[in-house]
């Protein structure tokens, strides 16, 4: 029976609820030892001297290593801009590593790297696009002359179509940098014995880091695992090479123990790759009926410190995508990548295709707002119509797979009332000091399924398919082995109910193994929304593989012809003749023993891998509102309502696809509302603990209204087209939006994230 | 550095340790008694991934001295269904209403929710979400967190409705395997 769209709940729960799950900190060999970062306090600093004795004679303590020690360690990320595993000679930002203590405990270490004490001489620092780029500002990496990593000119930039545009609308637009905060923060447990090393990391890629510290270290892949237990969320931030890692590693083969880094939180909020971190200059070009002509974005992208591979791509997928769901016969693009004094940037859930959205919602309602026709409207006149997919954009990457704007939109509609919320607003304009409602659209776009090959392997990784493999176990159950990575997603689930349909196995009868090379085929990982739409696929495939193998044996136990065998029951039957069948357990029992199936067939042919391969990638879209209430004594907002209509196509399981996008969701409020890191003018993180770095809870947060439109991908036989990151796309500029709405008769048109009650107080005072 | 003696009802079990006076009672619970199943989330008690039950109250265990709970009854994750016995109402309600993706948070909020609904066993939405106020989720958004809540309050004893929508027989019992 099909179990895809089933409500079906989840298999990864009964040990997480009860608290059976395994998080990487959970795991203490015998011998463990703890590592511990003594991390700058100096956004840009030469280092004179670090003192590491104290610390050394402190009981307990096994090692202090700086850079002196690992000068043998080669550094990470791009060639020649490398980052060094421990800071050598120069910090480049506040928490940068500067030396690493192992000691017998926590309170040992921690206490050890308190001791140790490191002279700094200070240099100017560049902690923002605006400084990093002002002529004479200081230089991060002198090999680059400047701060610029990479500048990628306009083709062509289209002045002369602005000049001759009846109108045009322009916005510069920050992308505020954030930090992923996944509950449990970045830990790893390297035991490198005699006979290989095995790495646990909370990790969203665990071959693609095997690989990695194989090649790092020189050593083979047979004897180097990488386990990523129970992982405590990553939204993209986990799969970043950074030194904890290869430092665990190489001190666990130096001191013959296994060695256990944890994170506090206060680190991981300087130490964990940050997102966004993008400005924006946008133009469109528009007619008297506010259809689009043209648009043009140059995006400046702040790299952090140290330029990551990913973090480079980032405005890549921005201006690939930037034109969003409309179609807009001039897209002209730009970019640059920046090096700033400040923690490096890399992906976060969404991983630029939320700037993306951001930028292109953002100003078409500048145009409605400036045309005067209702936001709705101006969308409307715009969407590509459904007529017209595949459709090609200005970008080579974007080919949109298929969509619905005009569709989500309508549905949108119905979720709530439109005009009796505009009437409304309208009246309390009006009134003194009732409360002022805004609402905000959001008709966003965006790519995932990563992916089609060659779109993975320019981050690194090894391919851009994902590894399925499965394993018919003698009683007729069965196992999934897959490279895919979750997290959180419910993978484990959602890849039982794609099997269960196809196999003819019950749900209740397949597990589903991942996160340990030693015993997963060579896989890929999770991220760009892939598990479903790629390895979901992959189980779709290897499934179809099983079951013709299966009906071989079935037809050679029921002396029938293999052709017409048919799935039936909890079995095989001969097609027209339900009674004349055999169930799976004797099908599978039988495929291990030589003498029961057919001479020209090998025992265990019900185990099949394959590495699934997807031609394109998916465009998950859709239509979401958020109306706002502001109070015009105090500026604070409330989110009154947050209605979501998406479509990702084929929904394999609707519980765990509204999860999905209400943490995405939840995710882009905090962003537009709440949360952003900032640094002060000498490059010092105002926000690194949780006190001053406000996550929501449950009371910042709103209820949601899921709606829902469905346009299968052509990309794959599920029709699924990935919903990990929908939200934290499409929420963002619905919040600005409503906000910016609530307020736009005050002649606001437009206010940076995050929007705090100051500045919506601010704005209302000046009103005044 | 000297030791004092601690002695703690953890899950119906005395027990008695040498701990350092320094020691946090997340860390006793987690590298003394091994039991894993409480979290760390932060260092500034904000996100609540440490939640137990101390003497009948919610506390953030990483806000207490191991010392400071001498002679108490902590309830911790692992205690809140025996082996053998039915999930509790909250954990059933969590797996019902899909109210964990990581499943990091989950233990605290659970203690939180199990500790909310022993005050106030019928609350509503806004009761339940200022409740749940110092423990942070960034996984799901909240709203199933809300709706698993609900769901053990009209549960109260935690069973399953025979009616049931759901299409999975997802084991409701410790020790059974999935
Ligand atoms: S670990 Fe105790 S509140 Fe965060
Ligand atoms: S389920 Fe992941 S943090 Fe709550």
């Amino acid at each position: 029976m099909s179990l895809i769209g089933a409500r079906v709940l989840r298999k990864e729960d009964p040990n997480l609820i009860t608290g059976r799950g395994q998080f990487v900190d959970d795991i203490t060999p015998a011998g463990t030892v703890v590592m511990a970062f003594v991390m700058s306090t100096e956004p840009h600093s030469r280092i004179v001297n670090i003192h590491s004795a104290d610390a050394l004679a402190l009981p307990g303590v096994l090692a202090v290593w700086t850079a002196a020690d690992i000068a043998e360690l080669s550094t990470l990320g791009l060639p020649g801009l490398g980052r060094p595993l421990l800071a050598t000679d120069v910090v480049r930002f506040v928490g940068e590593p500067v030396a690493v203590v192992v000691a017998e405990t926590k309170y040992i270490a921690a206490d050890a790297a308190q001791l140790v004490i490191v002279d700094y001489e200070s240099m100017p620092a560049a902690p923002s696009i605006t400084t990093a780029l002002a002529d004479g500002a200081p230089v991060l990496h002198s090999v680059l002359g400047g701060n610029t990593v990479f500048d990628q000119p306009f083709v062509d930039d289209l002045a002369a179509d602005f000049a001759a545009a009846p109108h045009t609308a322009s916005l510069h637009l920050v992308n505020n940098r954030c930090a992923a905060v996944p509950i449990e923060p970045n830990a790893c447990l390297a035991d490198w014995g005699p006979s290989g090393l095995t790495l646990w990391a909370t990790f969203q890629a665990p071959h693609h880091l095997r690989n990695t510290v194989a090649a790092y270290f020189g050593i083979p892949q047979d004897t180097t695992r990488v386990i990523t237990p129970d992982v405590g969320g990553g939204f993209g931030a986990k799969i970043n090479f950074v030194p904890e890692y290869f430092l665990a590693c190489a001190l666990s083969r130096k001191l013959a123990r296994p060695v256990k880094y944890t994170q506090t939180r206060s680190e991981c909020q300087v130490l964990m790759y940050h997102g966004r971190a993008q400005e924006q200059d946008v133009d469109v070009a528009y007619d008297d009926d506010a259809r689009l002509l043209a648009l043009r974005v140059r995006v400046t992208q702040d790299q952090g410190a140290y330029p990551d591979p990913t973090g480079m791509g980032l405005p890549v997928l921005t201006t690939a995508m930037a034109a969003g769901c409309y179609k807009i016969p001039k897209v002209a693009i730009s970019w640059r990548n920046v090096v700033t004094n400040t923690t490096p940037v890399a992906a976060y859930r969404g991983a630029g295709r939320p700037e993306a959205s951001y930028l292109i919602e953002r100003i078409v309602d500048l145009v409605a707002d400036q045309s005067g026709i209702d936001p709705v409207e101006v969308r409307r006149r715009n969407f590509i119509p459904t007529d017209e997919f595949p459709y090609a954009t200005h970008s080579p990457l974007a080919v949109y797979d298929s969509g619905n704007f005009a569709g989500a939109m309508t549905e949108l509609l119905t979720l709530f009332d439109y005009d009796a919320l505009k009437a409304e607003q309208a009246r309390r304009r009006n009134t003194r000091d009732e409360k002022l409602i805004g609402i905000g659209f959001s008709s966003w776009l965006e790519i995932a399924a990563f992916g089609p090959p060659g779109s993975l392997e320019g981050f690194g990784h090894l391919g851009s398919w994902e590894s399925v493999q499965i394993r018919v176990q003698p009683d007729g159950s069965a196992i999934i082995y897959t490279g895919a990575s979750p997290h959180g997603q419910g993978t484990v689930t959602t890849f039982a109910q794609i099997a269960a349909g196809e196999l003819g196995i019950p749900f209740d009868k397949i597990s589903v193994r991942h996160g340990d090379t030693a015993t997963v085929p060579q896989g890929i990982g999770t991220m760009g929304s892939r598990a479903t739409a790629v390895g979901g696929e992959g189980v779709r495939t290897a499934s179809v593989r099983v079951v013709e193998r299966a009906k071989v044996i079935a037809a050679h136990i029921l002396e029938a012809d293999p052709a017409d065998i048919v799935l039936e029951g909890d079995g095989f039957a001969v097609n027209g003749t339900p009674s004349h069948s055999v169930p799976w357990s004797e099908v599978a029992w039988k495929s291990f023993r030589p003498l029961e199936i057919p001479t020209d067939s090998e025992p265990g042919s019900l185990d099949i891998t394959v590495f699934q391969q997807v031609p394109n990638f998916s465009f998950p879209s859709g239509a979401y509102c958020c109306t706002v209430e502001i109070d015009r004594g105090t500026g604070e907002i409330e989110i009154t309502g947050m209605y979501l209509v998406d479509d990702c196509g084929t929904v394999i399981n609707p519980l765990l696809a509204e999860g999905q996008v209400h943490g995405g969701v939840a995710q882009g409020i905090a962003q537009a509302l709440y949360e952003g890191i900032s640094y002060d003018e000498n490059g010092l993180p105002q926000n690194s603990t949780l006190m001053d770095y406000l996550i929501p809870a449950a009371t910042e947060l709103p209820s949601y209204t899921d709606g829902r439109v469905n346009t299968p991908t052509p990309n794959n036989g599920l029709g699924a087209k990935g919903i990990g990151e929908s939200g934290s796309v499409g929420a963002p500029p619905a919040v600005v939006n409503a906000v910016v709405d609530a307020l736009s008769h005050l002649g606001v048109q437009h206010l940076d994230m995050p929007i705090t009650p100051l500045a919506v107080w601010n704005v209302l005072e000046e009103a005044k | 550095m000297s030791t004092v003696s601690v002695s703690v009802t953890v899950n119906g079990e005395l027990r008695t340790h040498e701990v350092e006076p320094r020691v946090l009672l997340v860390h006793y619970l987690r590298d003394v008694l091994r039991l894993t199943g409480t979290h760390v989330g932060c260092d500034t008690s904000n996100c609540g991934a440490c939640t137990v039950i101390l003497d009948g109250a919610a506390v953030k265990s990483c806000t207490v001295l191991a010392v400071q709970a001498r002679g108490g009854e902590i309830t911790t994750i692992e205690g809140l269904a025996a082996p053998g016995e039915p999930f509790s109402a909250v954990q059933q309600g969590f797996h019902q209403e899909h109210g964990l993706q990581c499943g990091f948070c989950t233990p605290g909020m659970i203690m939180a929710c199990t500790a909310l609904l022993g005050e106030n066993p019928d609350p509503t939405e806004h009761e339940i979400r200022h409740a749940l106020e110092g423990n942070l989720c960034r996984c799901t958004g909240y709203q199933m967190i809300v709706n698993s809540v609900r769901w053990a309050a009209e549960h109260p004893d935690g069973i399953v409705p025979e009616s049931s929508d759901a299409a999975s027989s997802a084991p409701s019992t410790q020790g059974a395997g999935s």
